[in-house]
């Protein structure tokens, strides 16, 4: 497969015939969606063998998108750093504002080539709604999102955005009322609506194939990045910087890296309110083997197999699983994994807004308190490449009421707290 | 202690024997309290049903719609363990030496151990499990367990299986085969789907295990209807329904639940 943008099965990492990365993957999903997964899987692989699917994707990722996305260097954020250089990939400049977008158009054409007409998707931080709405409105076909109620209050801006796209957004209220639960009711919604419907899973968790498949469409990224670092550095970095909610744009970022093995990968997860609290969404830290939504991976559970329920600031972390790859790159070494606070997260939100002019989503700013972190671990030599995975105008409500930024009280209400007492209430 | 795998096969054949097709009851553990969800289990048996299955709730049912997530969720904040599920279970089959099952999804079975909860469901009189989204190419493990323990493998079909992924399954599975009327999560229906019939017809193809069909089934005239052609009747949803609707007054929900397996139990009798 020789395509620009689209750069799927990089050799000898690829999952086994039955999806397992190592321990972790495969396929736990009822019998009724047996049929619609194995025919996602065997579309897929003729799609990769089909020069006309590259092509009309690498068209797309060019003309529509925006590819190949910017790397920008940041030395003014960077002085906090420790003296490392710090460059960012900019998959927020992408259209719709985040990485998202690289995935949704290839399954978008792939829903196309399995004749289906309606799409559903789950979204967390409502970026992947957004650019799931985005890509159905692009090639006519229906659309359902399935968005926790908690989420569609904390990111109302991009509900208004999938509505005005002409999408459907289900506000699911069971459970946590985030990421998990919309997930569930997506599958729900895809068992009794399987014949003419594809599930535009949106990270690189779920049954087989969906780990690889997203990730495929996601190592764009990294390719990208991996080269305009070599022009722009002259050298690899040290370490490739992501945050980790289910682990796409992570992925997608380090999968050009393996075989670097100088180069640390280095995946930041949302530690909330601190992992001794509890209150937090760290699976990778604090979880432990399980399956949850269609794959063994790290869960957040209790002793008897419950999920537990998660917290972050972050509306697109706030999930108690992860992509089975990242658990096989965890066990076997090759990446690493820390956690960062809400409150770290946002320091490092308004620092880069302040010192560089990006306002950067709350997700990506969990990697960038890591890359701060990472910089005062290397040095002044330290190279890092932080993937911005997405812009933050969808958290300027959070983010205006964790730092005080309304001028009157009615704007914040009841919000008595300027440090967002209402939002992390509400997330319990 | 070996599982009650033969109870169940024989309660099928003894209802094939009268020229009818068994009621089978789900009932989730713990709703709407441990101690009711037992004395639930044993109304159904009393009202007539042949074979009862206990749900172990799970914090992500993702097959199951609102009723028994409802449940689910009461039970949860109500504390139930797997121990819980056991002792309905125990309790549930010692009281009238009829076959339980447990009806769960994967995850509680893995981090509990897989030895561990067969041997246990095992030790407290069970029949088999149920778990729809352990499908088969994943299932060797607890199969091995499964058998080890005399516990049956009940493997969900669903009308999209093809025929030969459901030689496959039918080949690895025990007890029964669980085949889905419909494409879709429990719940009641208007009207079972159409293509029960078929599957049923294309599974029966392949095993000469007994098929009995759930999902969306919640009258005495649906299980007539569904008695026609399959070998027994599931229904969870409707039961769950009545203790629902007996808001909190257990006497009238275990009332609702005798009243209703009995009325199922004159359903599958009507066959013809």
């Amino acid at each position: 497969m020789s395509s620009e943008f689209f750069l799927p099965d990089p050799e000898g990492h690829v999952p086994s015939a039955e999806g397992y990365f190592g321990a972790f993957g495969g396929t736990f999903i009822p019998e009724a969606l047996v049929a619609a997964v194995d025919e996602v899987a065997a579309e897929y692989e003729k799609a990769k063998a089909d020069p006309a699917f590259a092509a009309e994707l690498n068209d797309l990722m060019v003309n529509y998108t925006g590819r190949p996305s910017a790397l920008t260097e940041v030395p003014r954020f960077a002085r906090e750093a420790g003296g490392a250089r710090i460059f960012l990939k900019r998959e927020d400049l992408n259209h719709t504002g985040s990485h998202k977008i690289n995935n949704v158009l290839g399954q978008a054409l792939l829903t196309k080539r399995m004749g289906k007409t309606r799409v559903i998707a789950e979204t967390g931080a409502g970026q992947h709604g957004v650019a799931t709405a985005t890509a159905c409105a692009l090639f006519g076909l229906d659309c359902t999102i399935y968005m926790g109620e908690l989420d569609t209050e904390r990111q109302a801006l991009n509900v208004a955005r999938m509505r005005m796209l002409g999408a459907e957004v289900i506000a699911v209220k069971s459970g946590s009322r985030t990421l998990k639960d919309a997930i569930n009711e997506a599958f729900r919604d895809w068992v009794a609506n399987v014949d003419r419907t594809h599930y535009l899973f949106g990270t690189v968790a779920g049954p087989h194939p969906f780990p690889a498949m997203v990730r495929d469409f996601h190592r764009v990224i990294g390719v990208e990045a991996r080269r305009q670092l070599l022009e722009r550095a002259g050298r690899l970095p040290d370490a490739a910087v992501a945050c980790v909610g289910g682990g796409s744009n992570a992925i997608g970022l380090f999968h050009a890296f393996l075989p670097d093995t100088g180069v640390r990968l280095v995946g930041c997860e949302p530690a909330g309110h601190g992992i001794e609290t509890g209150e937090h969404a760290a699976t990778l830290t604090a979880g432990e083997p399980g399956i949850l939504h269609g794959s063994r991976s790290y869960v957040l559970q209790d002793d008897e197999g419950q999920i537990t329920e998660p917290y972050s600031i972050s509306a697109g972390l706030d999930y108690p699983g992860i992509g089975p790859e990242h658990a096989y790159l965890k066990d076997s070494g090759r990446a690493e994994y820390r956690a960062v606070t809400d409150d770290d997260a946002m320091r490092a939100l308004r620092l880069l807004s302040e010192t560089e002019g990006i306002i950067p989503a709350i997700e990506s700013a969990h990697a960038l308190a890591g890359a701060l972190e990472l910089g005062r671990e290397l040095g002044e030599d330290g190279l890092i490449l932080v993937n911005l995975s997405g812009r933050g105008d969808k958290d300027m409500d959070t983010a205006a009421r964790y730092f005080g930024l309304y001028d009157t009280d009615a704007a914040v209400e009841a919000d008595t707290d300027a440090a967002g007492a209402e939002i992390e209430g509400d997330a319990k | 202690m070996s599982g009650n795998i033969q109870l169940l096969s024989d309660a099928l054949a003894a209802a094939r024997a009268e020229d009818r097709s068994a009621l089978i009851a789900y009932l989730p553990a713990g709703f709407p309290t441990v101690d009711g969800g037992i004395e639930a289990a044993k109304a159904v048996f009393d009202g007539g049903a042949d074979i009862v299955e206990i749900g172990l709730p799970h914090s992500d049912p993702v097959l199951d719609g609102p009723v028994i997530q409802t449940a689910d969720d009461i039970a949860l904040r109500g504390g139930v363990k797997i121990a819980d599920v056991l002792r309905t279970v125990r309790e549930a089959h010692a009281a009238t030496g009829k076959p339980v099952l447990v009806m769960t999804y994967w995850n509680p079975v893995d981090r509990y151990g897989v030895e561990r909860f067969a041997a246990e469901l095992a030790e407290a009189g069970g029949a088999g499990c149920i778990l729809p989204d352990l499908p088969v190419q994943e299932s060797a493990t607890w199969r091995e367990h499964a058998a080890k323990h005399g516990l049956a493998t009940v493997f969900v079909v669903a009308p999209s299986s093809k025929d030969a992924r459901l030689a496959e399954i039918t080949a690895a599975g025990s007890g029964f085969v669980y085949a889905a009327s419909l494409m879709g999560v429990t719940g009641t229906r208007a009207s079972v789907g159409a293509e029960a019939q078929d599957l049923v017809r294309r599974t029966k193809a392949t095993t000469g295990l007994p098929v009995c069909v759930g999902l969306g089934v919640s009258n005495a005239e649906q299980a007539a209807e569904v008695a026609r052609f399959a070998d027994g009747v599931i229904v969870g949803s409707a039961f769950v329904k009545r203790l629902l609707a007996a808001d909190g007054d257990l006497a009238a929900g275990l009332a609702g639940v005798r009243a209703l397996a009995g009325e199922l139990a004159e359903g599958v009798r009507k066959r013809s």
